[in-house]
């Protein structure tokens, strides 16, 4: 019971950081039709203004350099998305393919000037003190930095849940998200729209790059690990889908923990890849499916 | 003729398309269209299917681009810019088949307009609703959820809360009950007259369409064939024109 308690913790805490990282793509996805590859580089670019944060603010003030990385690393992030969106991924509209292959340039591009300013060897970003810890209950120790990314997920989701729900430029986004050519021909200026959204999904990701610092070191291909199981998200949930990220991040964080536990960890991803595999076979549209017509 | 169609006529043309061509990737759909609608006038666009209609409204409402030719919104030439733009500029569009956004309940639908071109004076949502007081019962419902019929008066109704000066709409009676028909048919009828609004109404029901038209034109293979006043036309000629 303990075991399937402390795993049942351990899913939800790395299911959380998926999320994270899934929702920028499944917006630029649902919205766009983009696939992003270079979205893991910006979890990257999140983790590294952490570790540049601490450094420049020294050994006394970890606390408050985590704290203030937490924005910045949504600003430089949500920037670099920006940037893409608008110097190359705008550009090749329409091109799904060639925008694919264009990001995993980029990709490839941001781990080398990673590799080069920060050395090709990992560094460790320090948790701040109040961190430090753990509490038991029911017998299951919980350490505080992965209930503080469980609760820091929490609440970048409630913002994004509000911030769609009741915005207007939520509003916005969730019509073209849902007919693109209606929302154009109803006065929304789409452009403006497509670089917020991209803005706002790079800057989550630059956000979830902080919380990564917590559970290991960081590195120049820090991105790619996330980057996978962020698209098996956002396929499986059905893309576009908030609600539909949210139970496919859960679902497999916890059917990782749980078969990790059992096994290791390669046969646990592998076991993830088959299972998704005949999901997709049984329902290829993803959990949550969207109801919607296109303007013929 | 070609010459002098940028500049606004006396008396005040709304729009204006002229040697319009258009279509999708390496396929031509539109040639050398040319049609005129004076202000506070309705032209009817006839014609059988996958002649052309439906994307000379999307031409017009610059969803797909002009190949050549001009479009020109009360003497300005919008040809080359952006349907957003349009609507700004005064162009609503009731694309066919009732389009909306099937997630967005139904008030969110109609402020997804309002708040992307406000209006000073406001109300626009109101006065939207007056006109459909069946869309005003269901607020709060997702849009996606309502009868076709209901779906068009929300489609109309959207298009109207950007206050255009030109409203085009794309078969408004399609698949849809003969009494909501009627008070579509009433809508329309007020909008020219009260509001004075200018009108291009693609439509196949020719009863419905000549019984609001001022100015008719026939569409076949992507090219206007027949124009004139709806007043002139006799009865049946039209449908021997448009039958199979």
């Amino acid at each position: 019971m303990e075991i399937f308690l402390s795993q049942l913790f351990i899913g939800l805490s790395v299911a959380s950081i998926l999320l994270l990282v899934a929702l920028g793509l499944t917006f630029t996805f649902g919205q766009m039709n983009v696939i992003n590859m270079a979205h893991g580089e910006f979890v990257m670019a999140g983790a590294y203004t952490t570790y540049v944060i601490q450094g420049a603010l020294g050994a006394s003030l970890v606390t408050l350099g985590f704290l203030v990385a937490l924005p910045l690393a949504f600003l430089v992030g949500g920037a670099l998305g920006v940037v893409l969106e608008w110097v190359l991924i705008r550009r090749l509209s329409g091109r799904p393919l060639d925008t694919l292959l264009a990001t995993f340039g980029v990709a490839l591009i941001l781990q080398q000037v990673a590799r080069d300013v920060f050395g090709a060897s990992n560094v460790q970003v320090r948790a701040p003190a109040f961190l430090d810890g753990a509490i038991t209950v029911a017998g299951v120790s919980m350490s505080y930095t992965r209930l503080f990314i469980i609760a820091l997920v929490g609440v970048c989701l409630a913002a994004i849940w509000a911030h769609l729900g009741r915005s207007p430029a939520g509003r916005r986004m969730r019509a073209v998200m849902q007919n693109r050519d209606l929302a154009a021909a109803s006065g929304v200026r789409t452009p403006r729209v497509d670089r917020r959204t991209f803005f706002i999904g790079s800057g989550l990701a630059g956000v979830a790059g902080v919380a990564v610092t917590l559970l290991g070191s960081v590195g120049p291909t820090l991105g790619t690990n996330y980057l996978i199981d962020a698209f098996l998200v956002v396929i499986v949930g059905g893309l576009g889908r908030l609600r539909g990220a949210v139970m496919a991040a859960v679902a497999l964080g916890l059917f990782n923990a749980y078969v990790e536990y059992g096994t290791d960890a390669s046969i646990a991803k592998a076991a993830a890849f088959a299972l998704i595999v005949v999901f997709l076979q049984f329902r290829p549209q993803g959990l949550v499916v969207q109801r919607a017509r296109g303007l013929t | 003729m070609k010459d002098d169609d940028s500049t606004p006529i006396p008396g005040g043309e709304m729009l204006r398309v002229e040697g319009l061509g258009s279509g999708y990737g390496s396929t031509q759909v539109l040639f050398d269209v040319s049609l005129g609608v004076p202000e506070g006038g309705l032209c009817c666009v006839m014609g059988r299917n996958g002649v052309g209609k439906t994307t000379l409204m999307s031409t017009i409402m610059g969803l797909i681009r002009a190949r050549g030719g001009q479009v020109v919104l009360a003497g300005e030439d919008i040809t080359r810019t952006e349907p957003y733009e349009r609507v700004r500029a005064g162009i609503a569009y009731v694309p066919q088949g009732r389009d909306c956004f099937p997630q967005l309940t139904v008030m969110e639908n109609l402020r997804v307009v309002a708040e992307a071109c406000p209006h000073p004076e406001g109300g626009a949502i109101d006065e939207a609703l007056e006109l459909f007081p069946r869309v005003k019962e269901l607020l709060s419902r997702p849009a996606g959820f309502l009868s076709g019929g209901q779906m068009q008066q929300l489609a109309i109704a959207r298009a109207l809360v950007a206050r255009p000066r030109l409203l085009l709409l794309d078969e408004p009676t399609e698949g849809i009950q003969p009494s909501i028909i009627l008070e579509i048919e009433e809508a329309i009828a007020q909008l020219k007259q009260s509001a004075g609004l200018s009108i291009v109404l693609v439509e196949q029901y020719v009863e419905f369409a000549m019984r609001l038209a001022d100015t008719y034109v026939v569409m076949d293979g992507g090219r206007v064939v027949e124009a004139g006043d709806a007043g002139a036309l006799e009865d049946g000629s039209l449908q021997e024109m448009l039958a199979v």
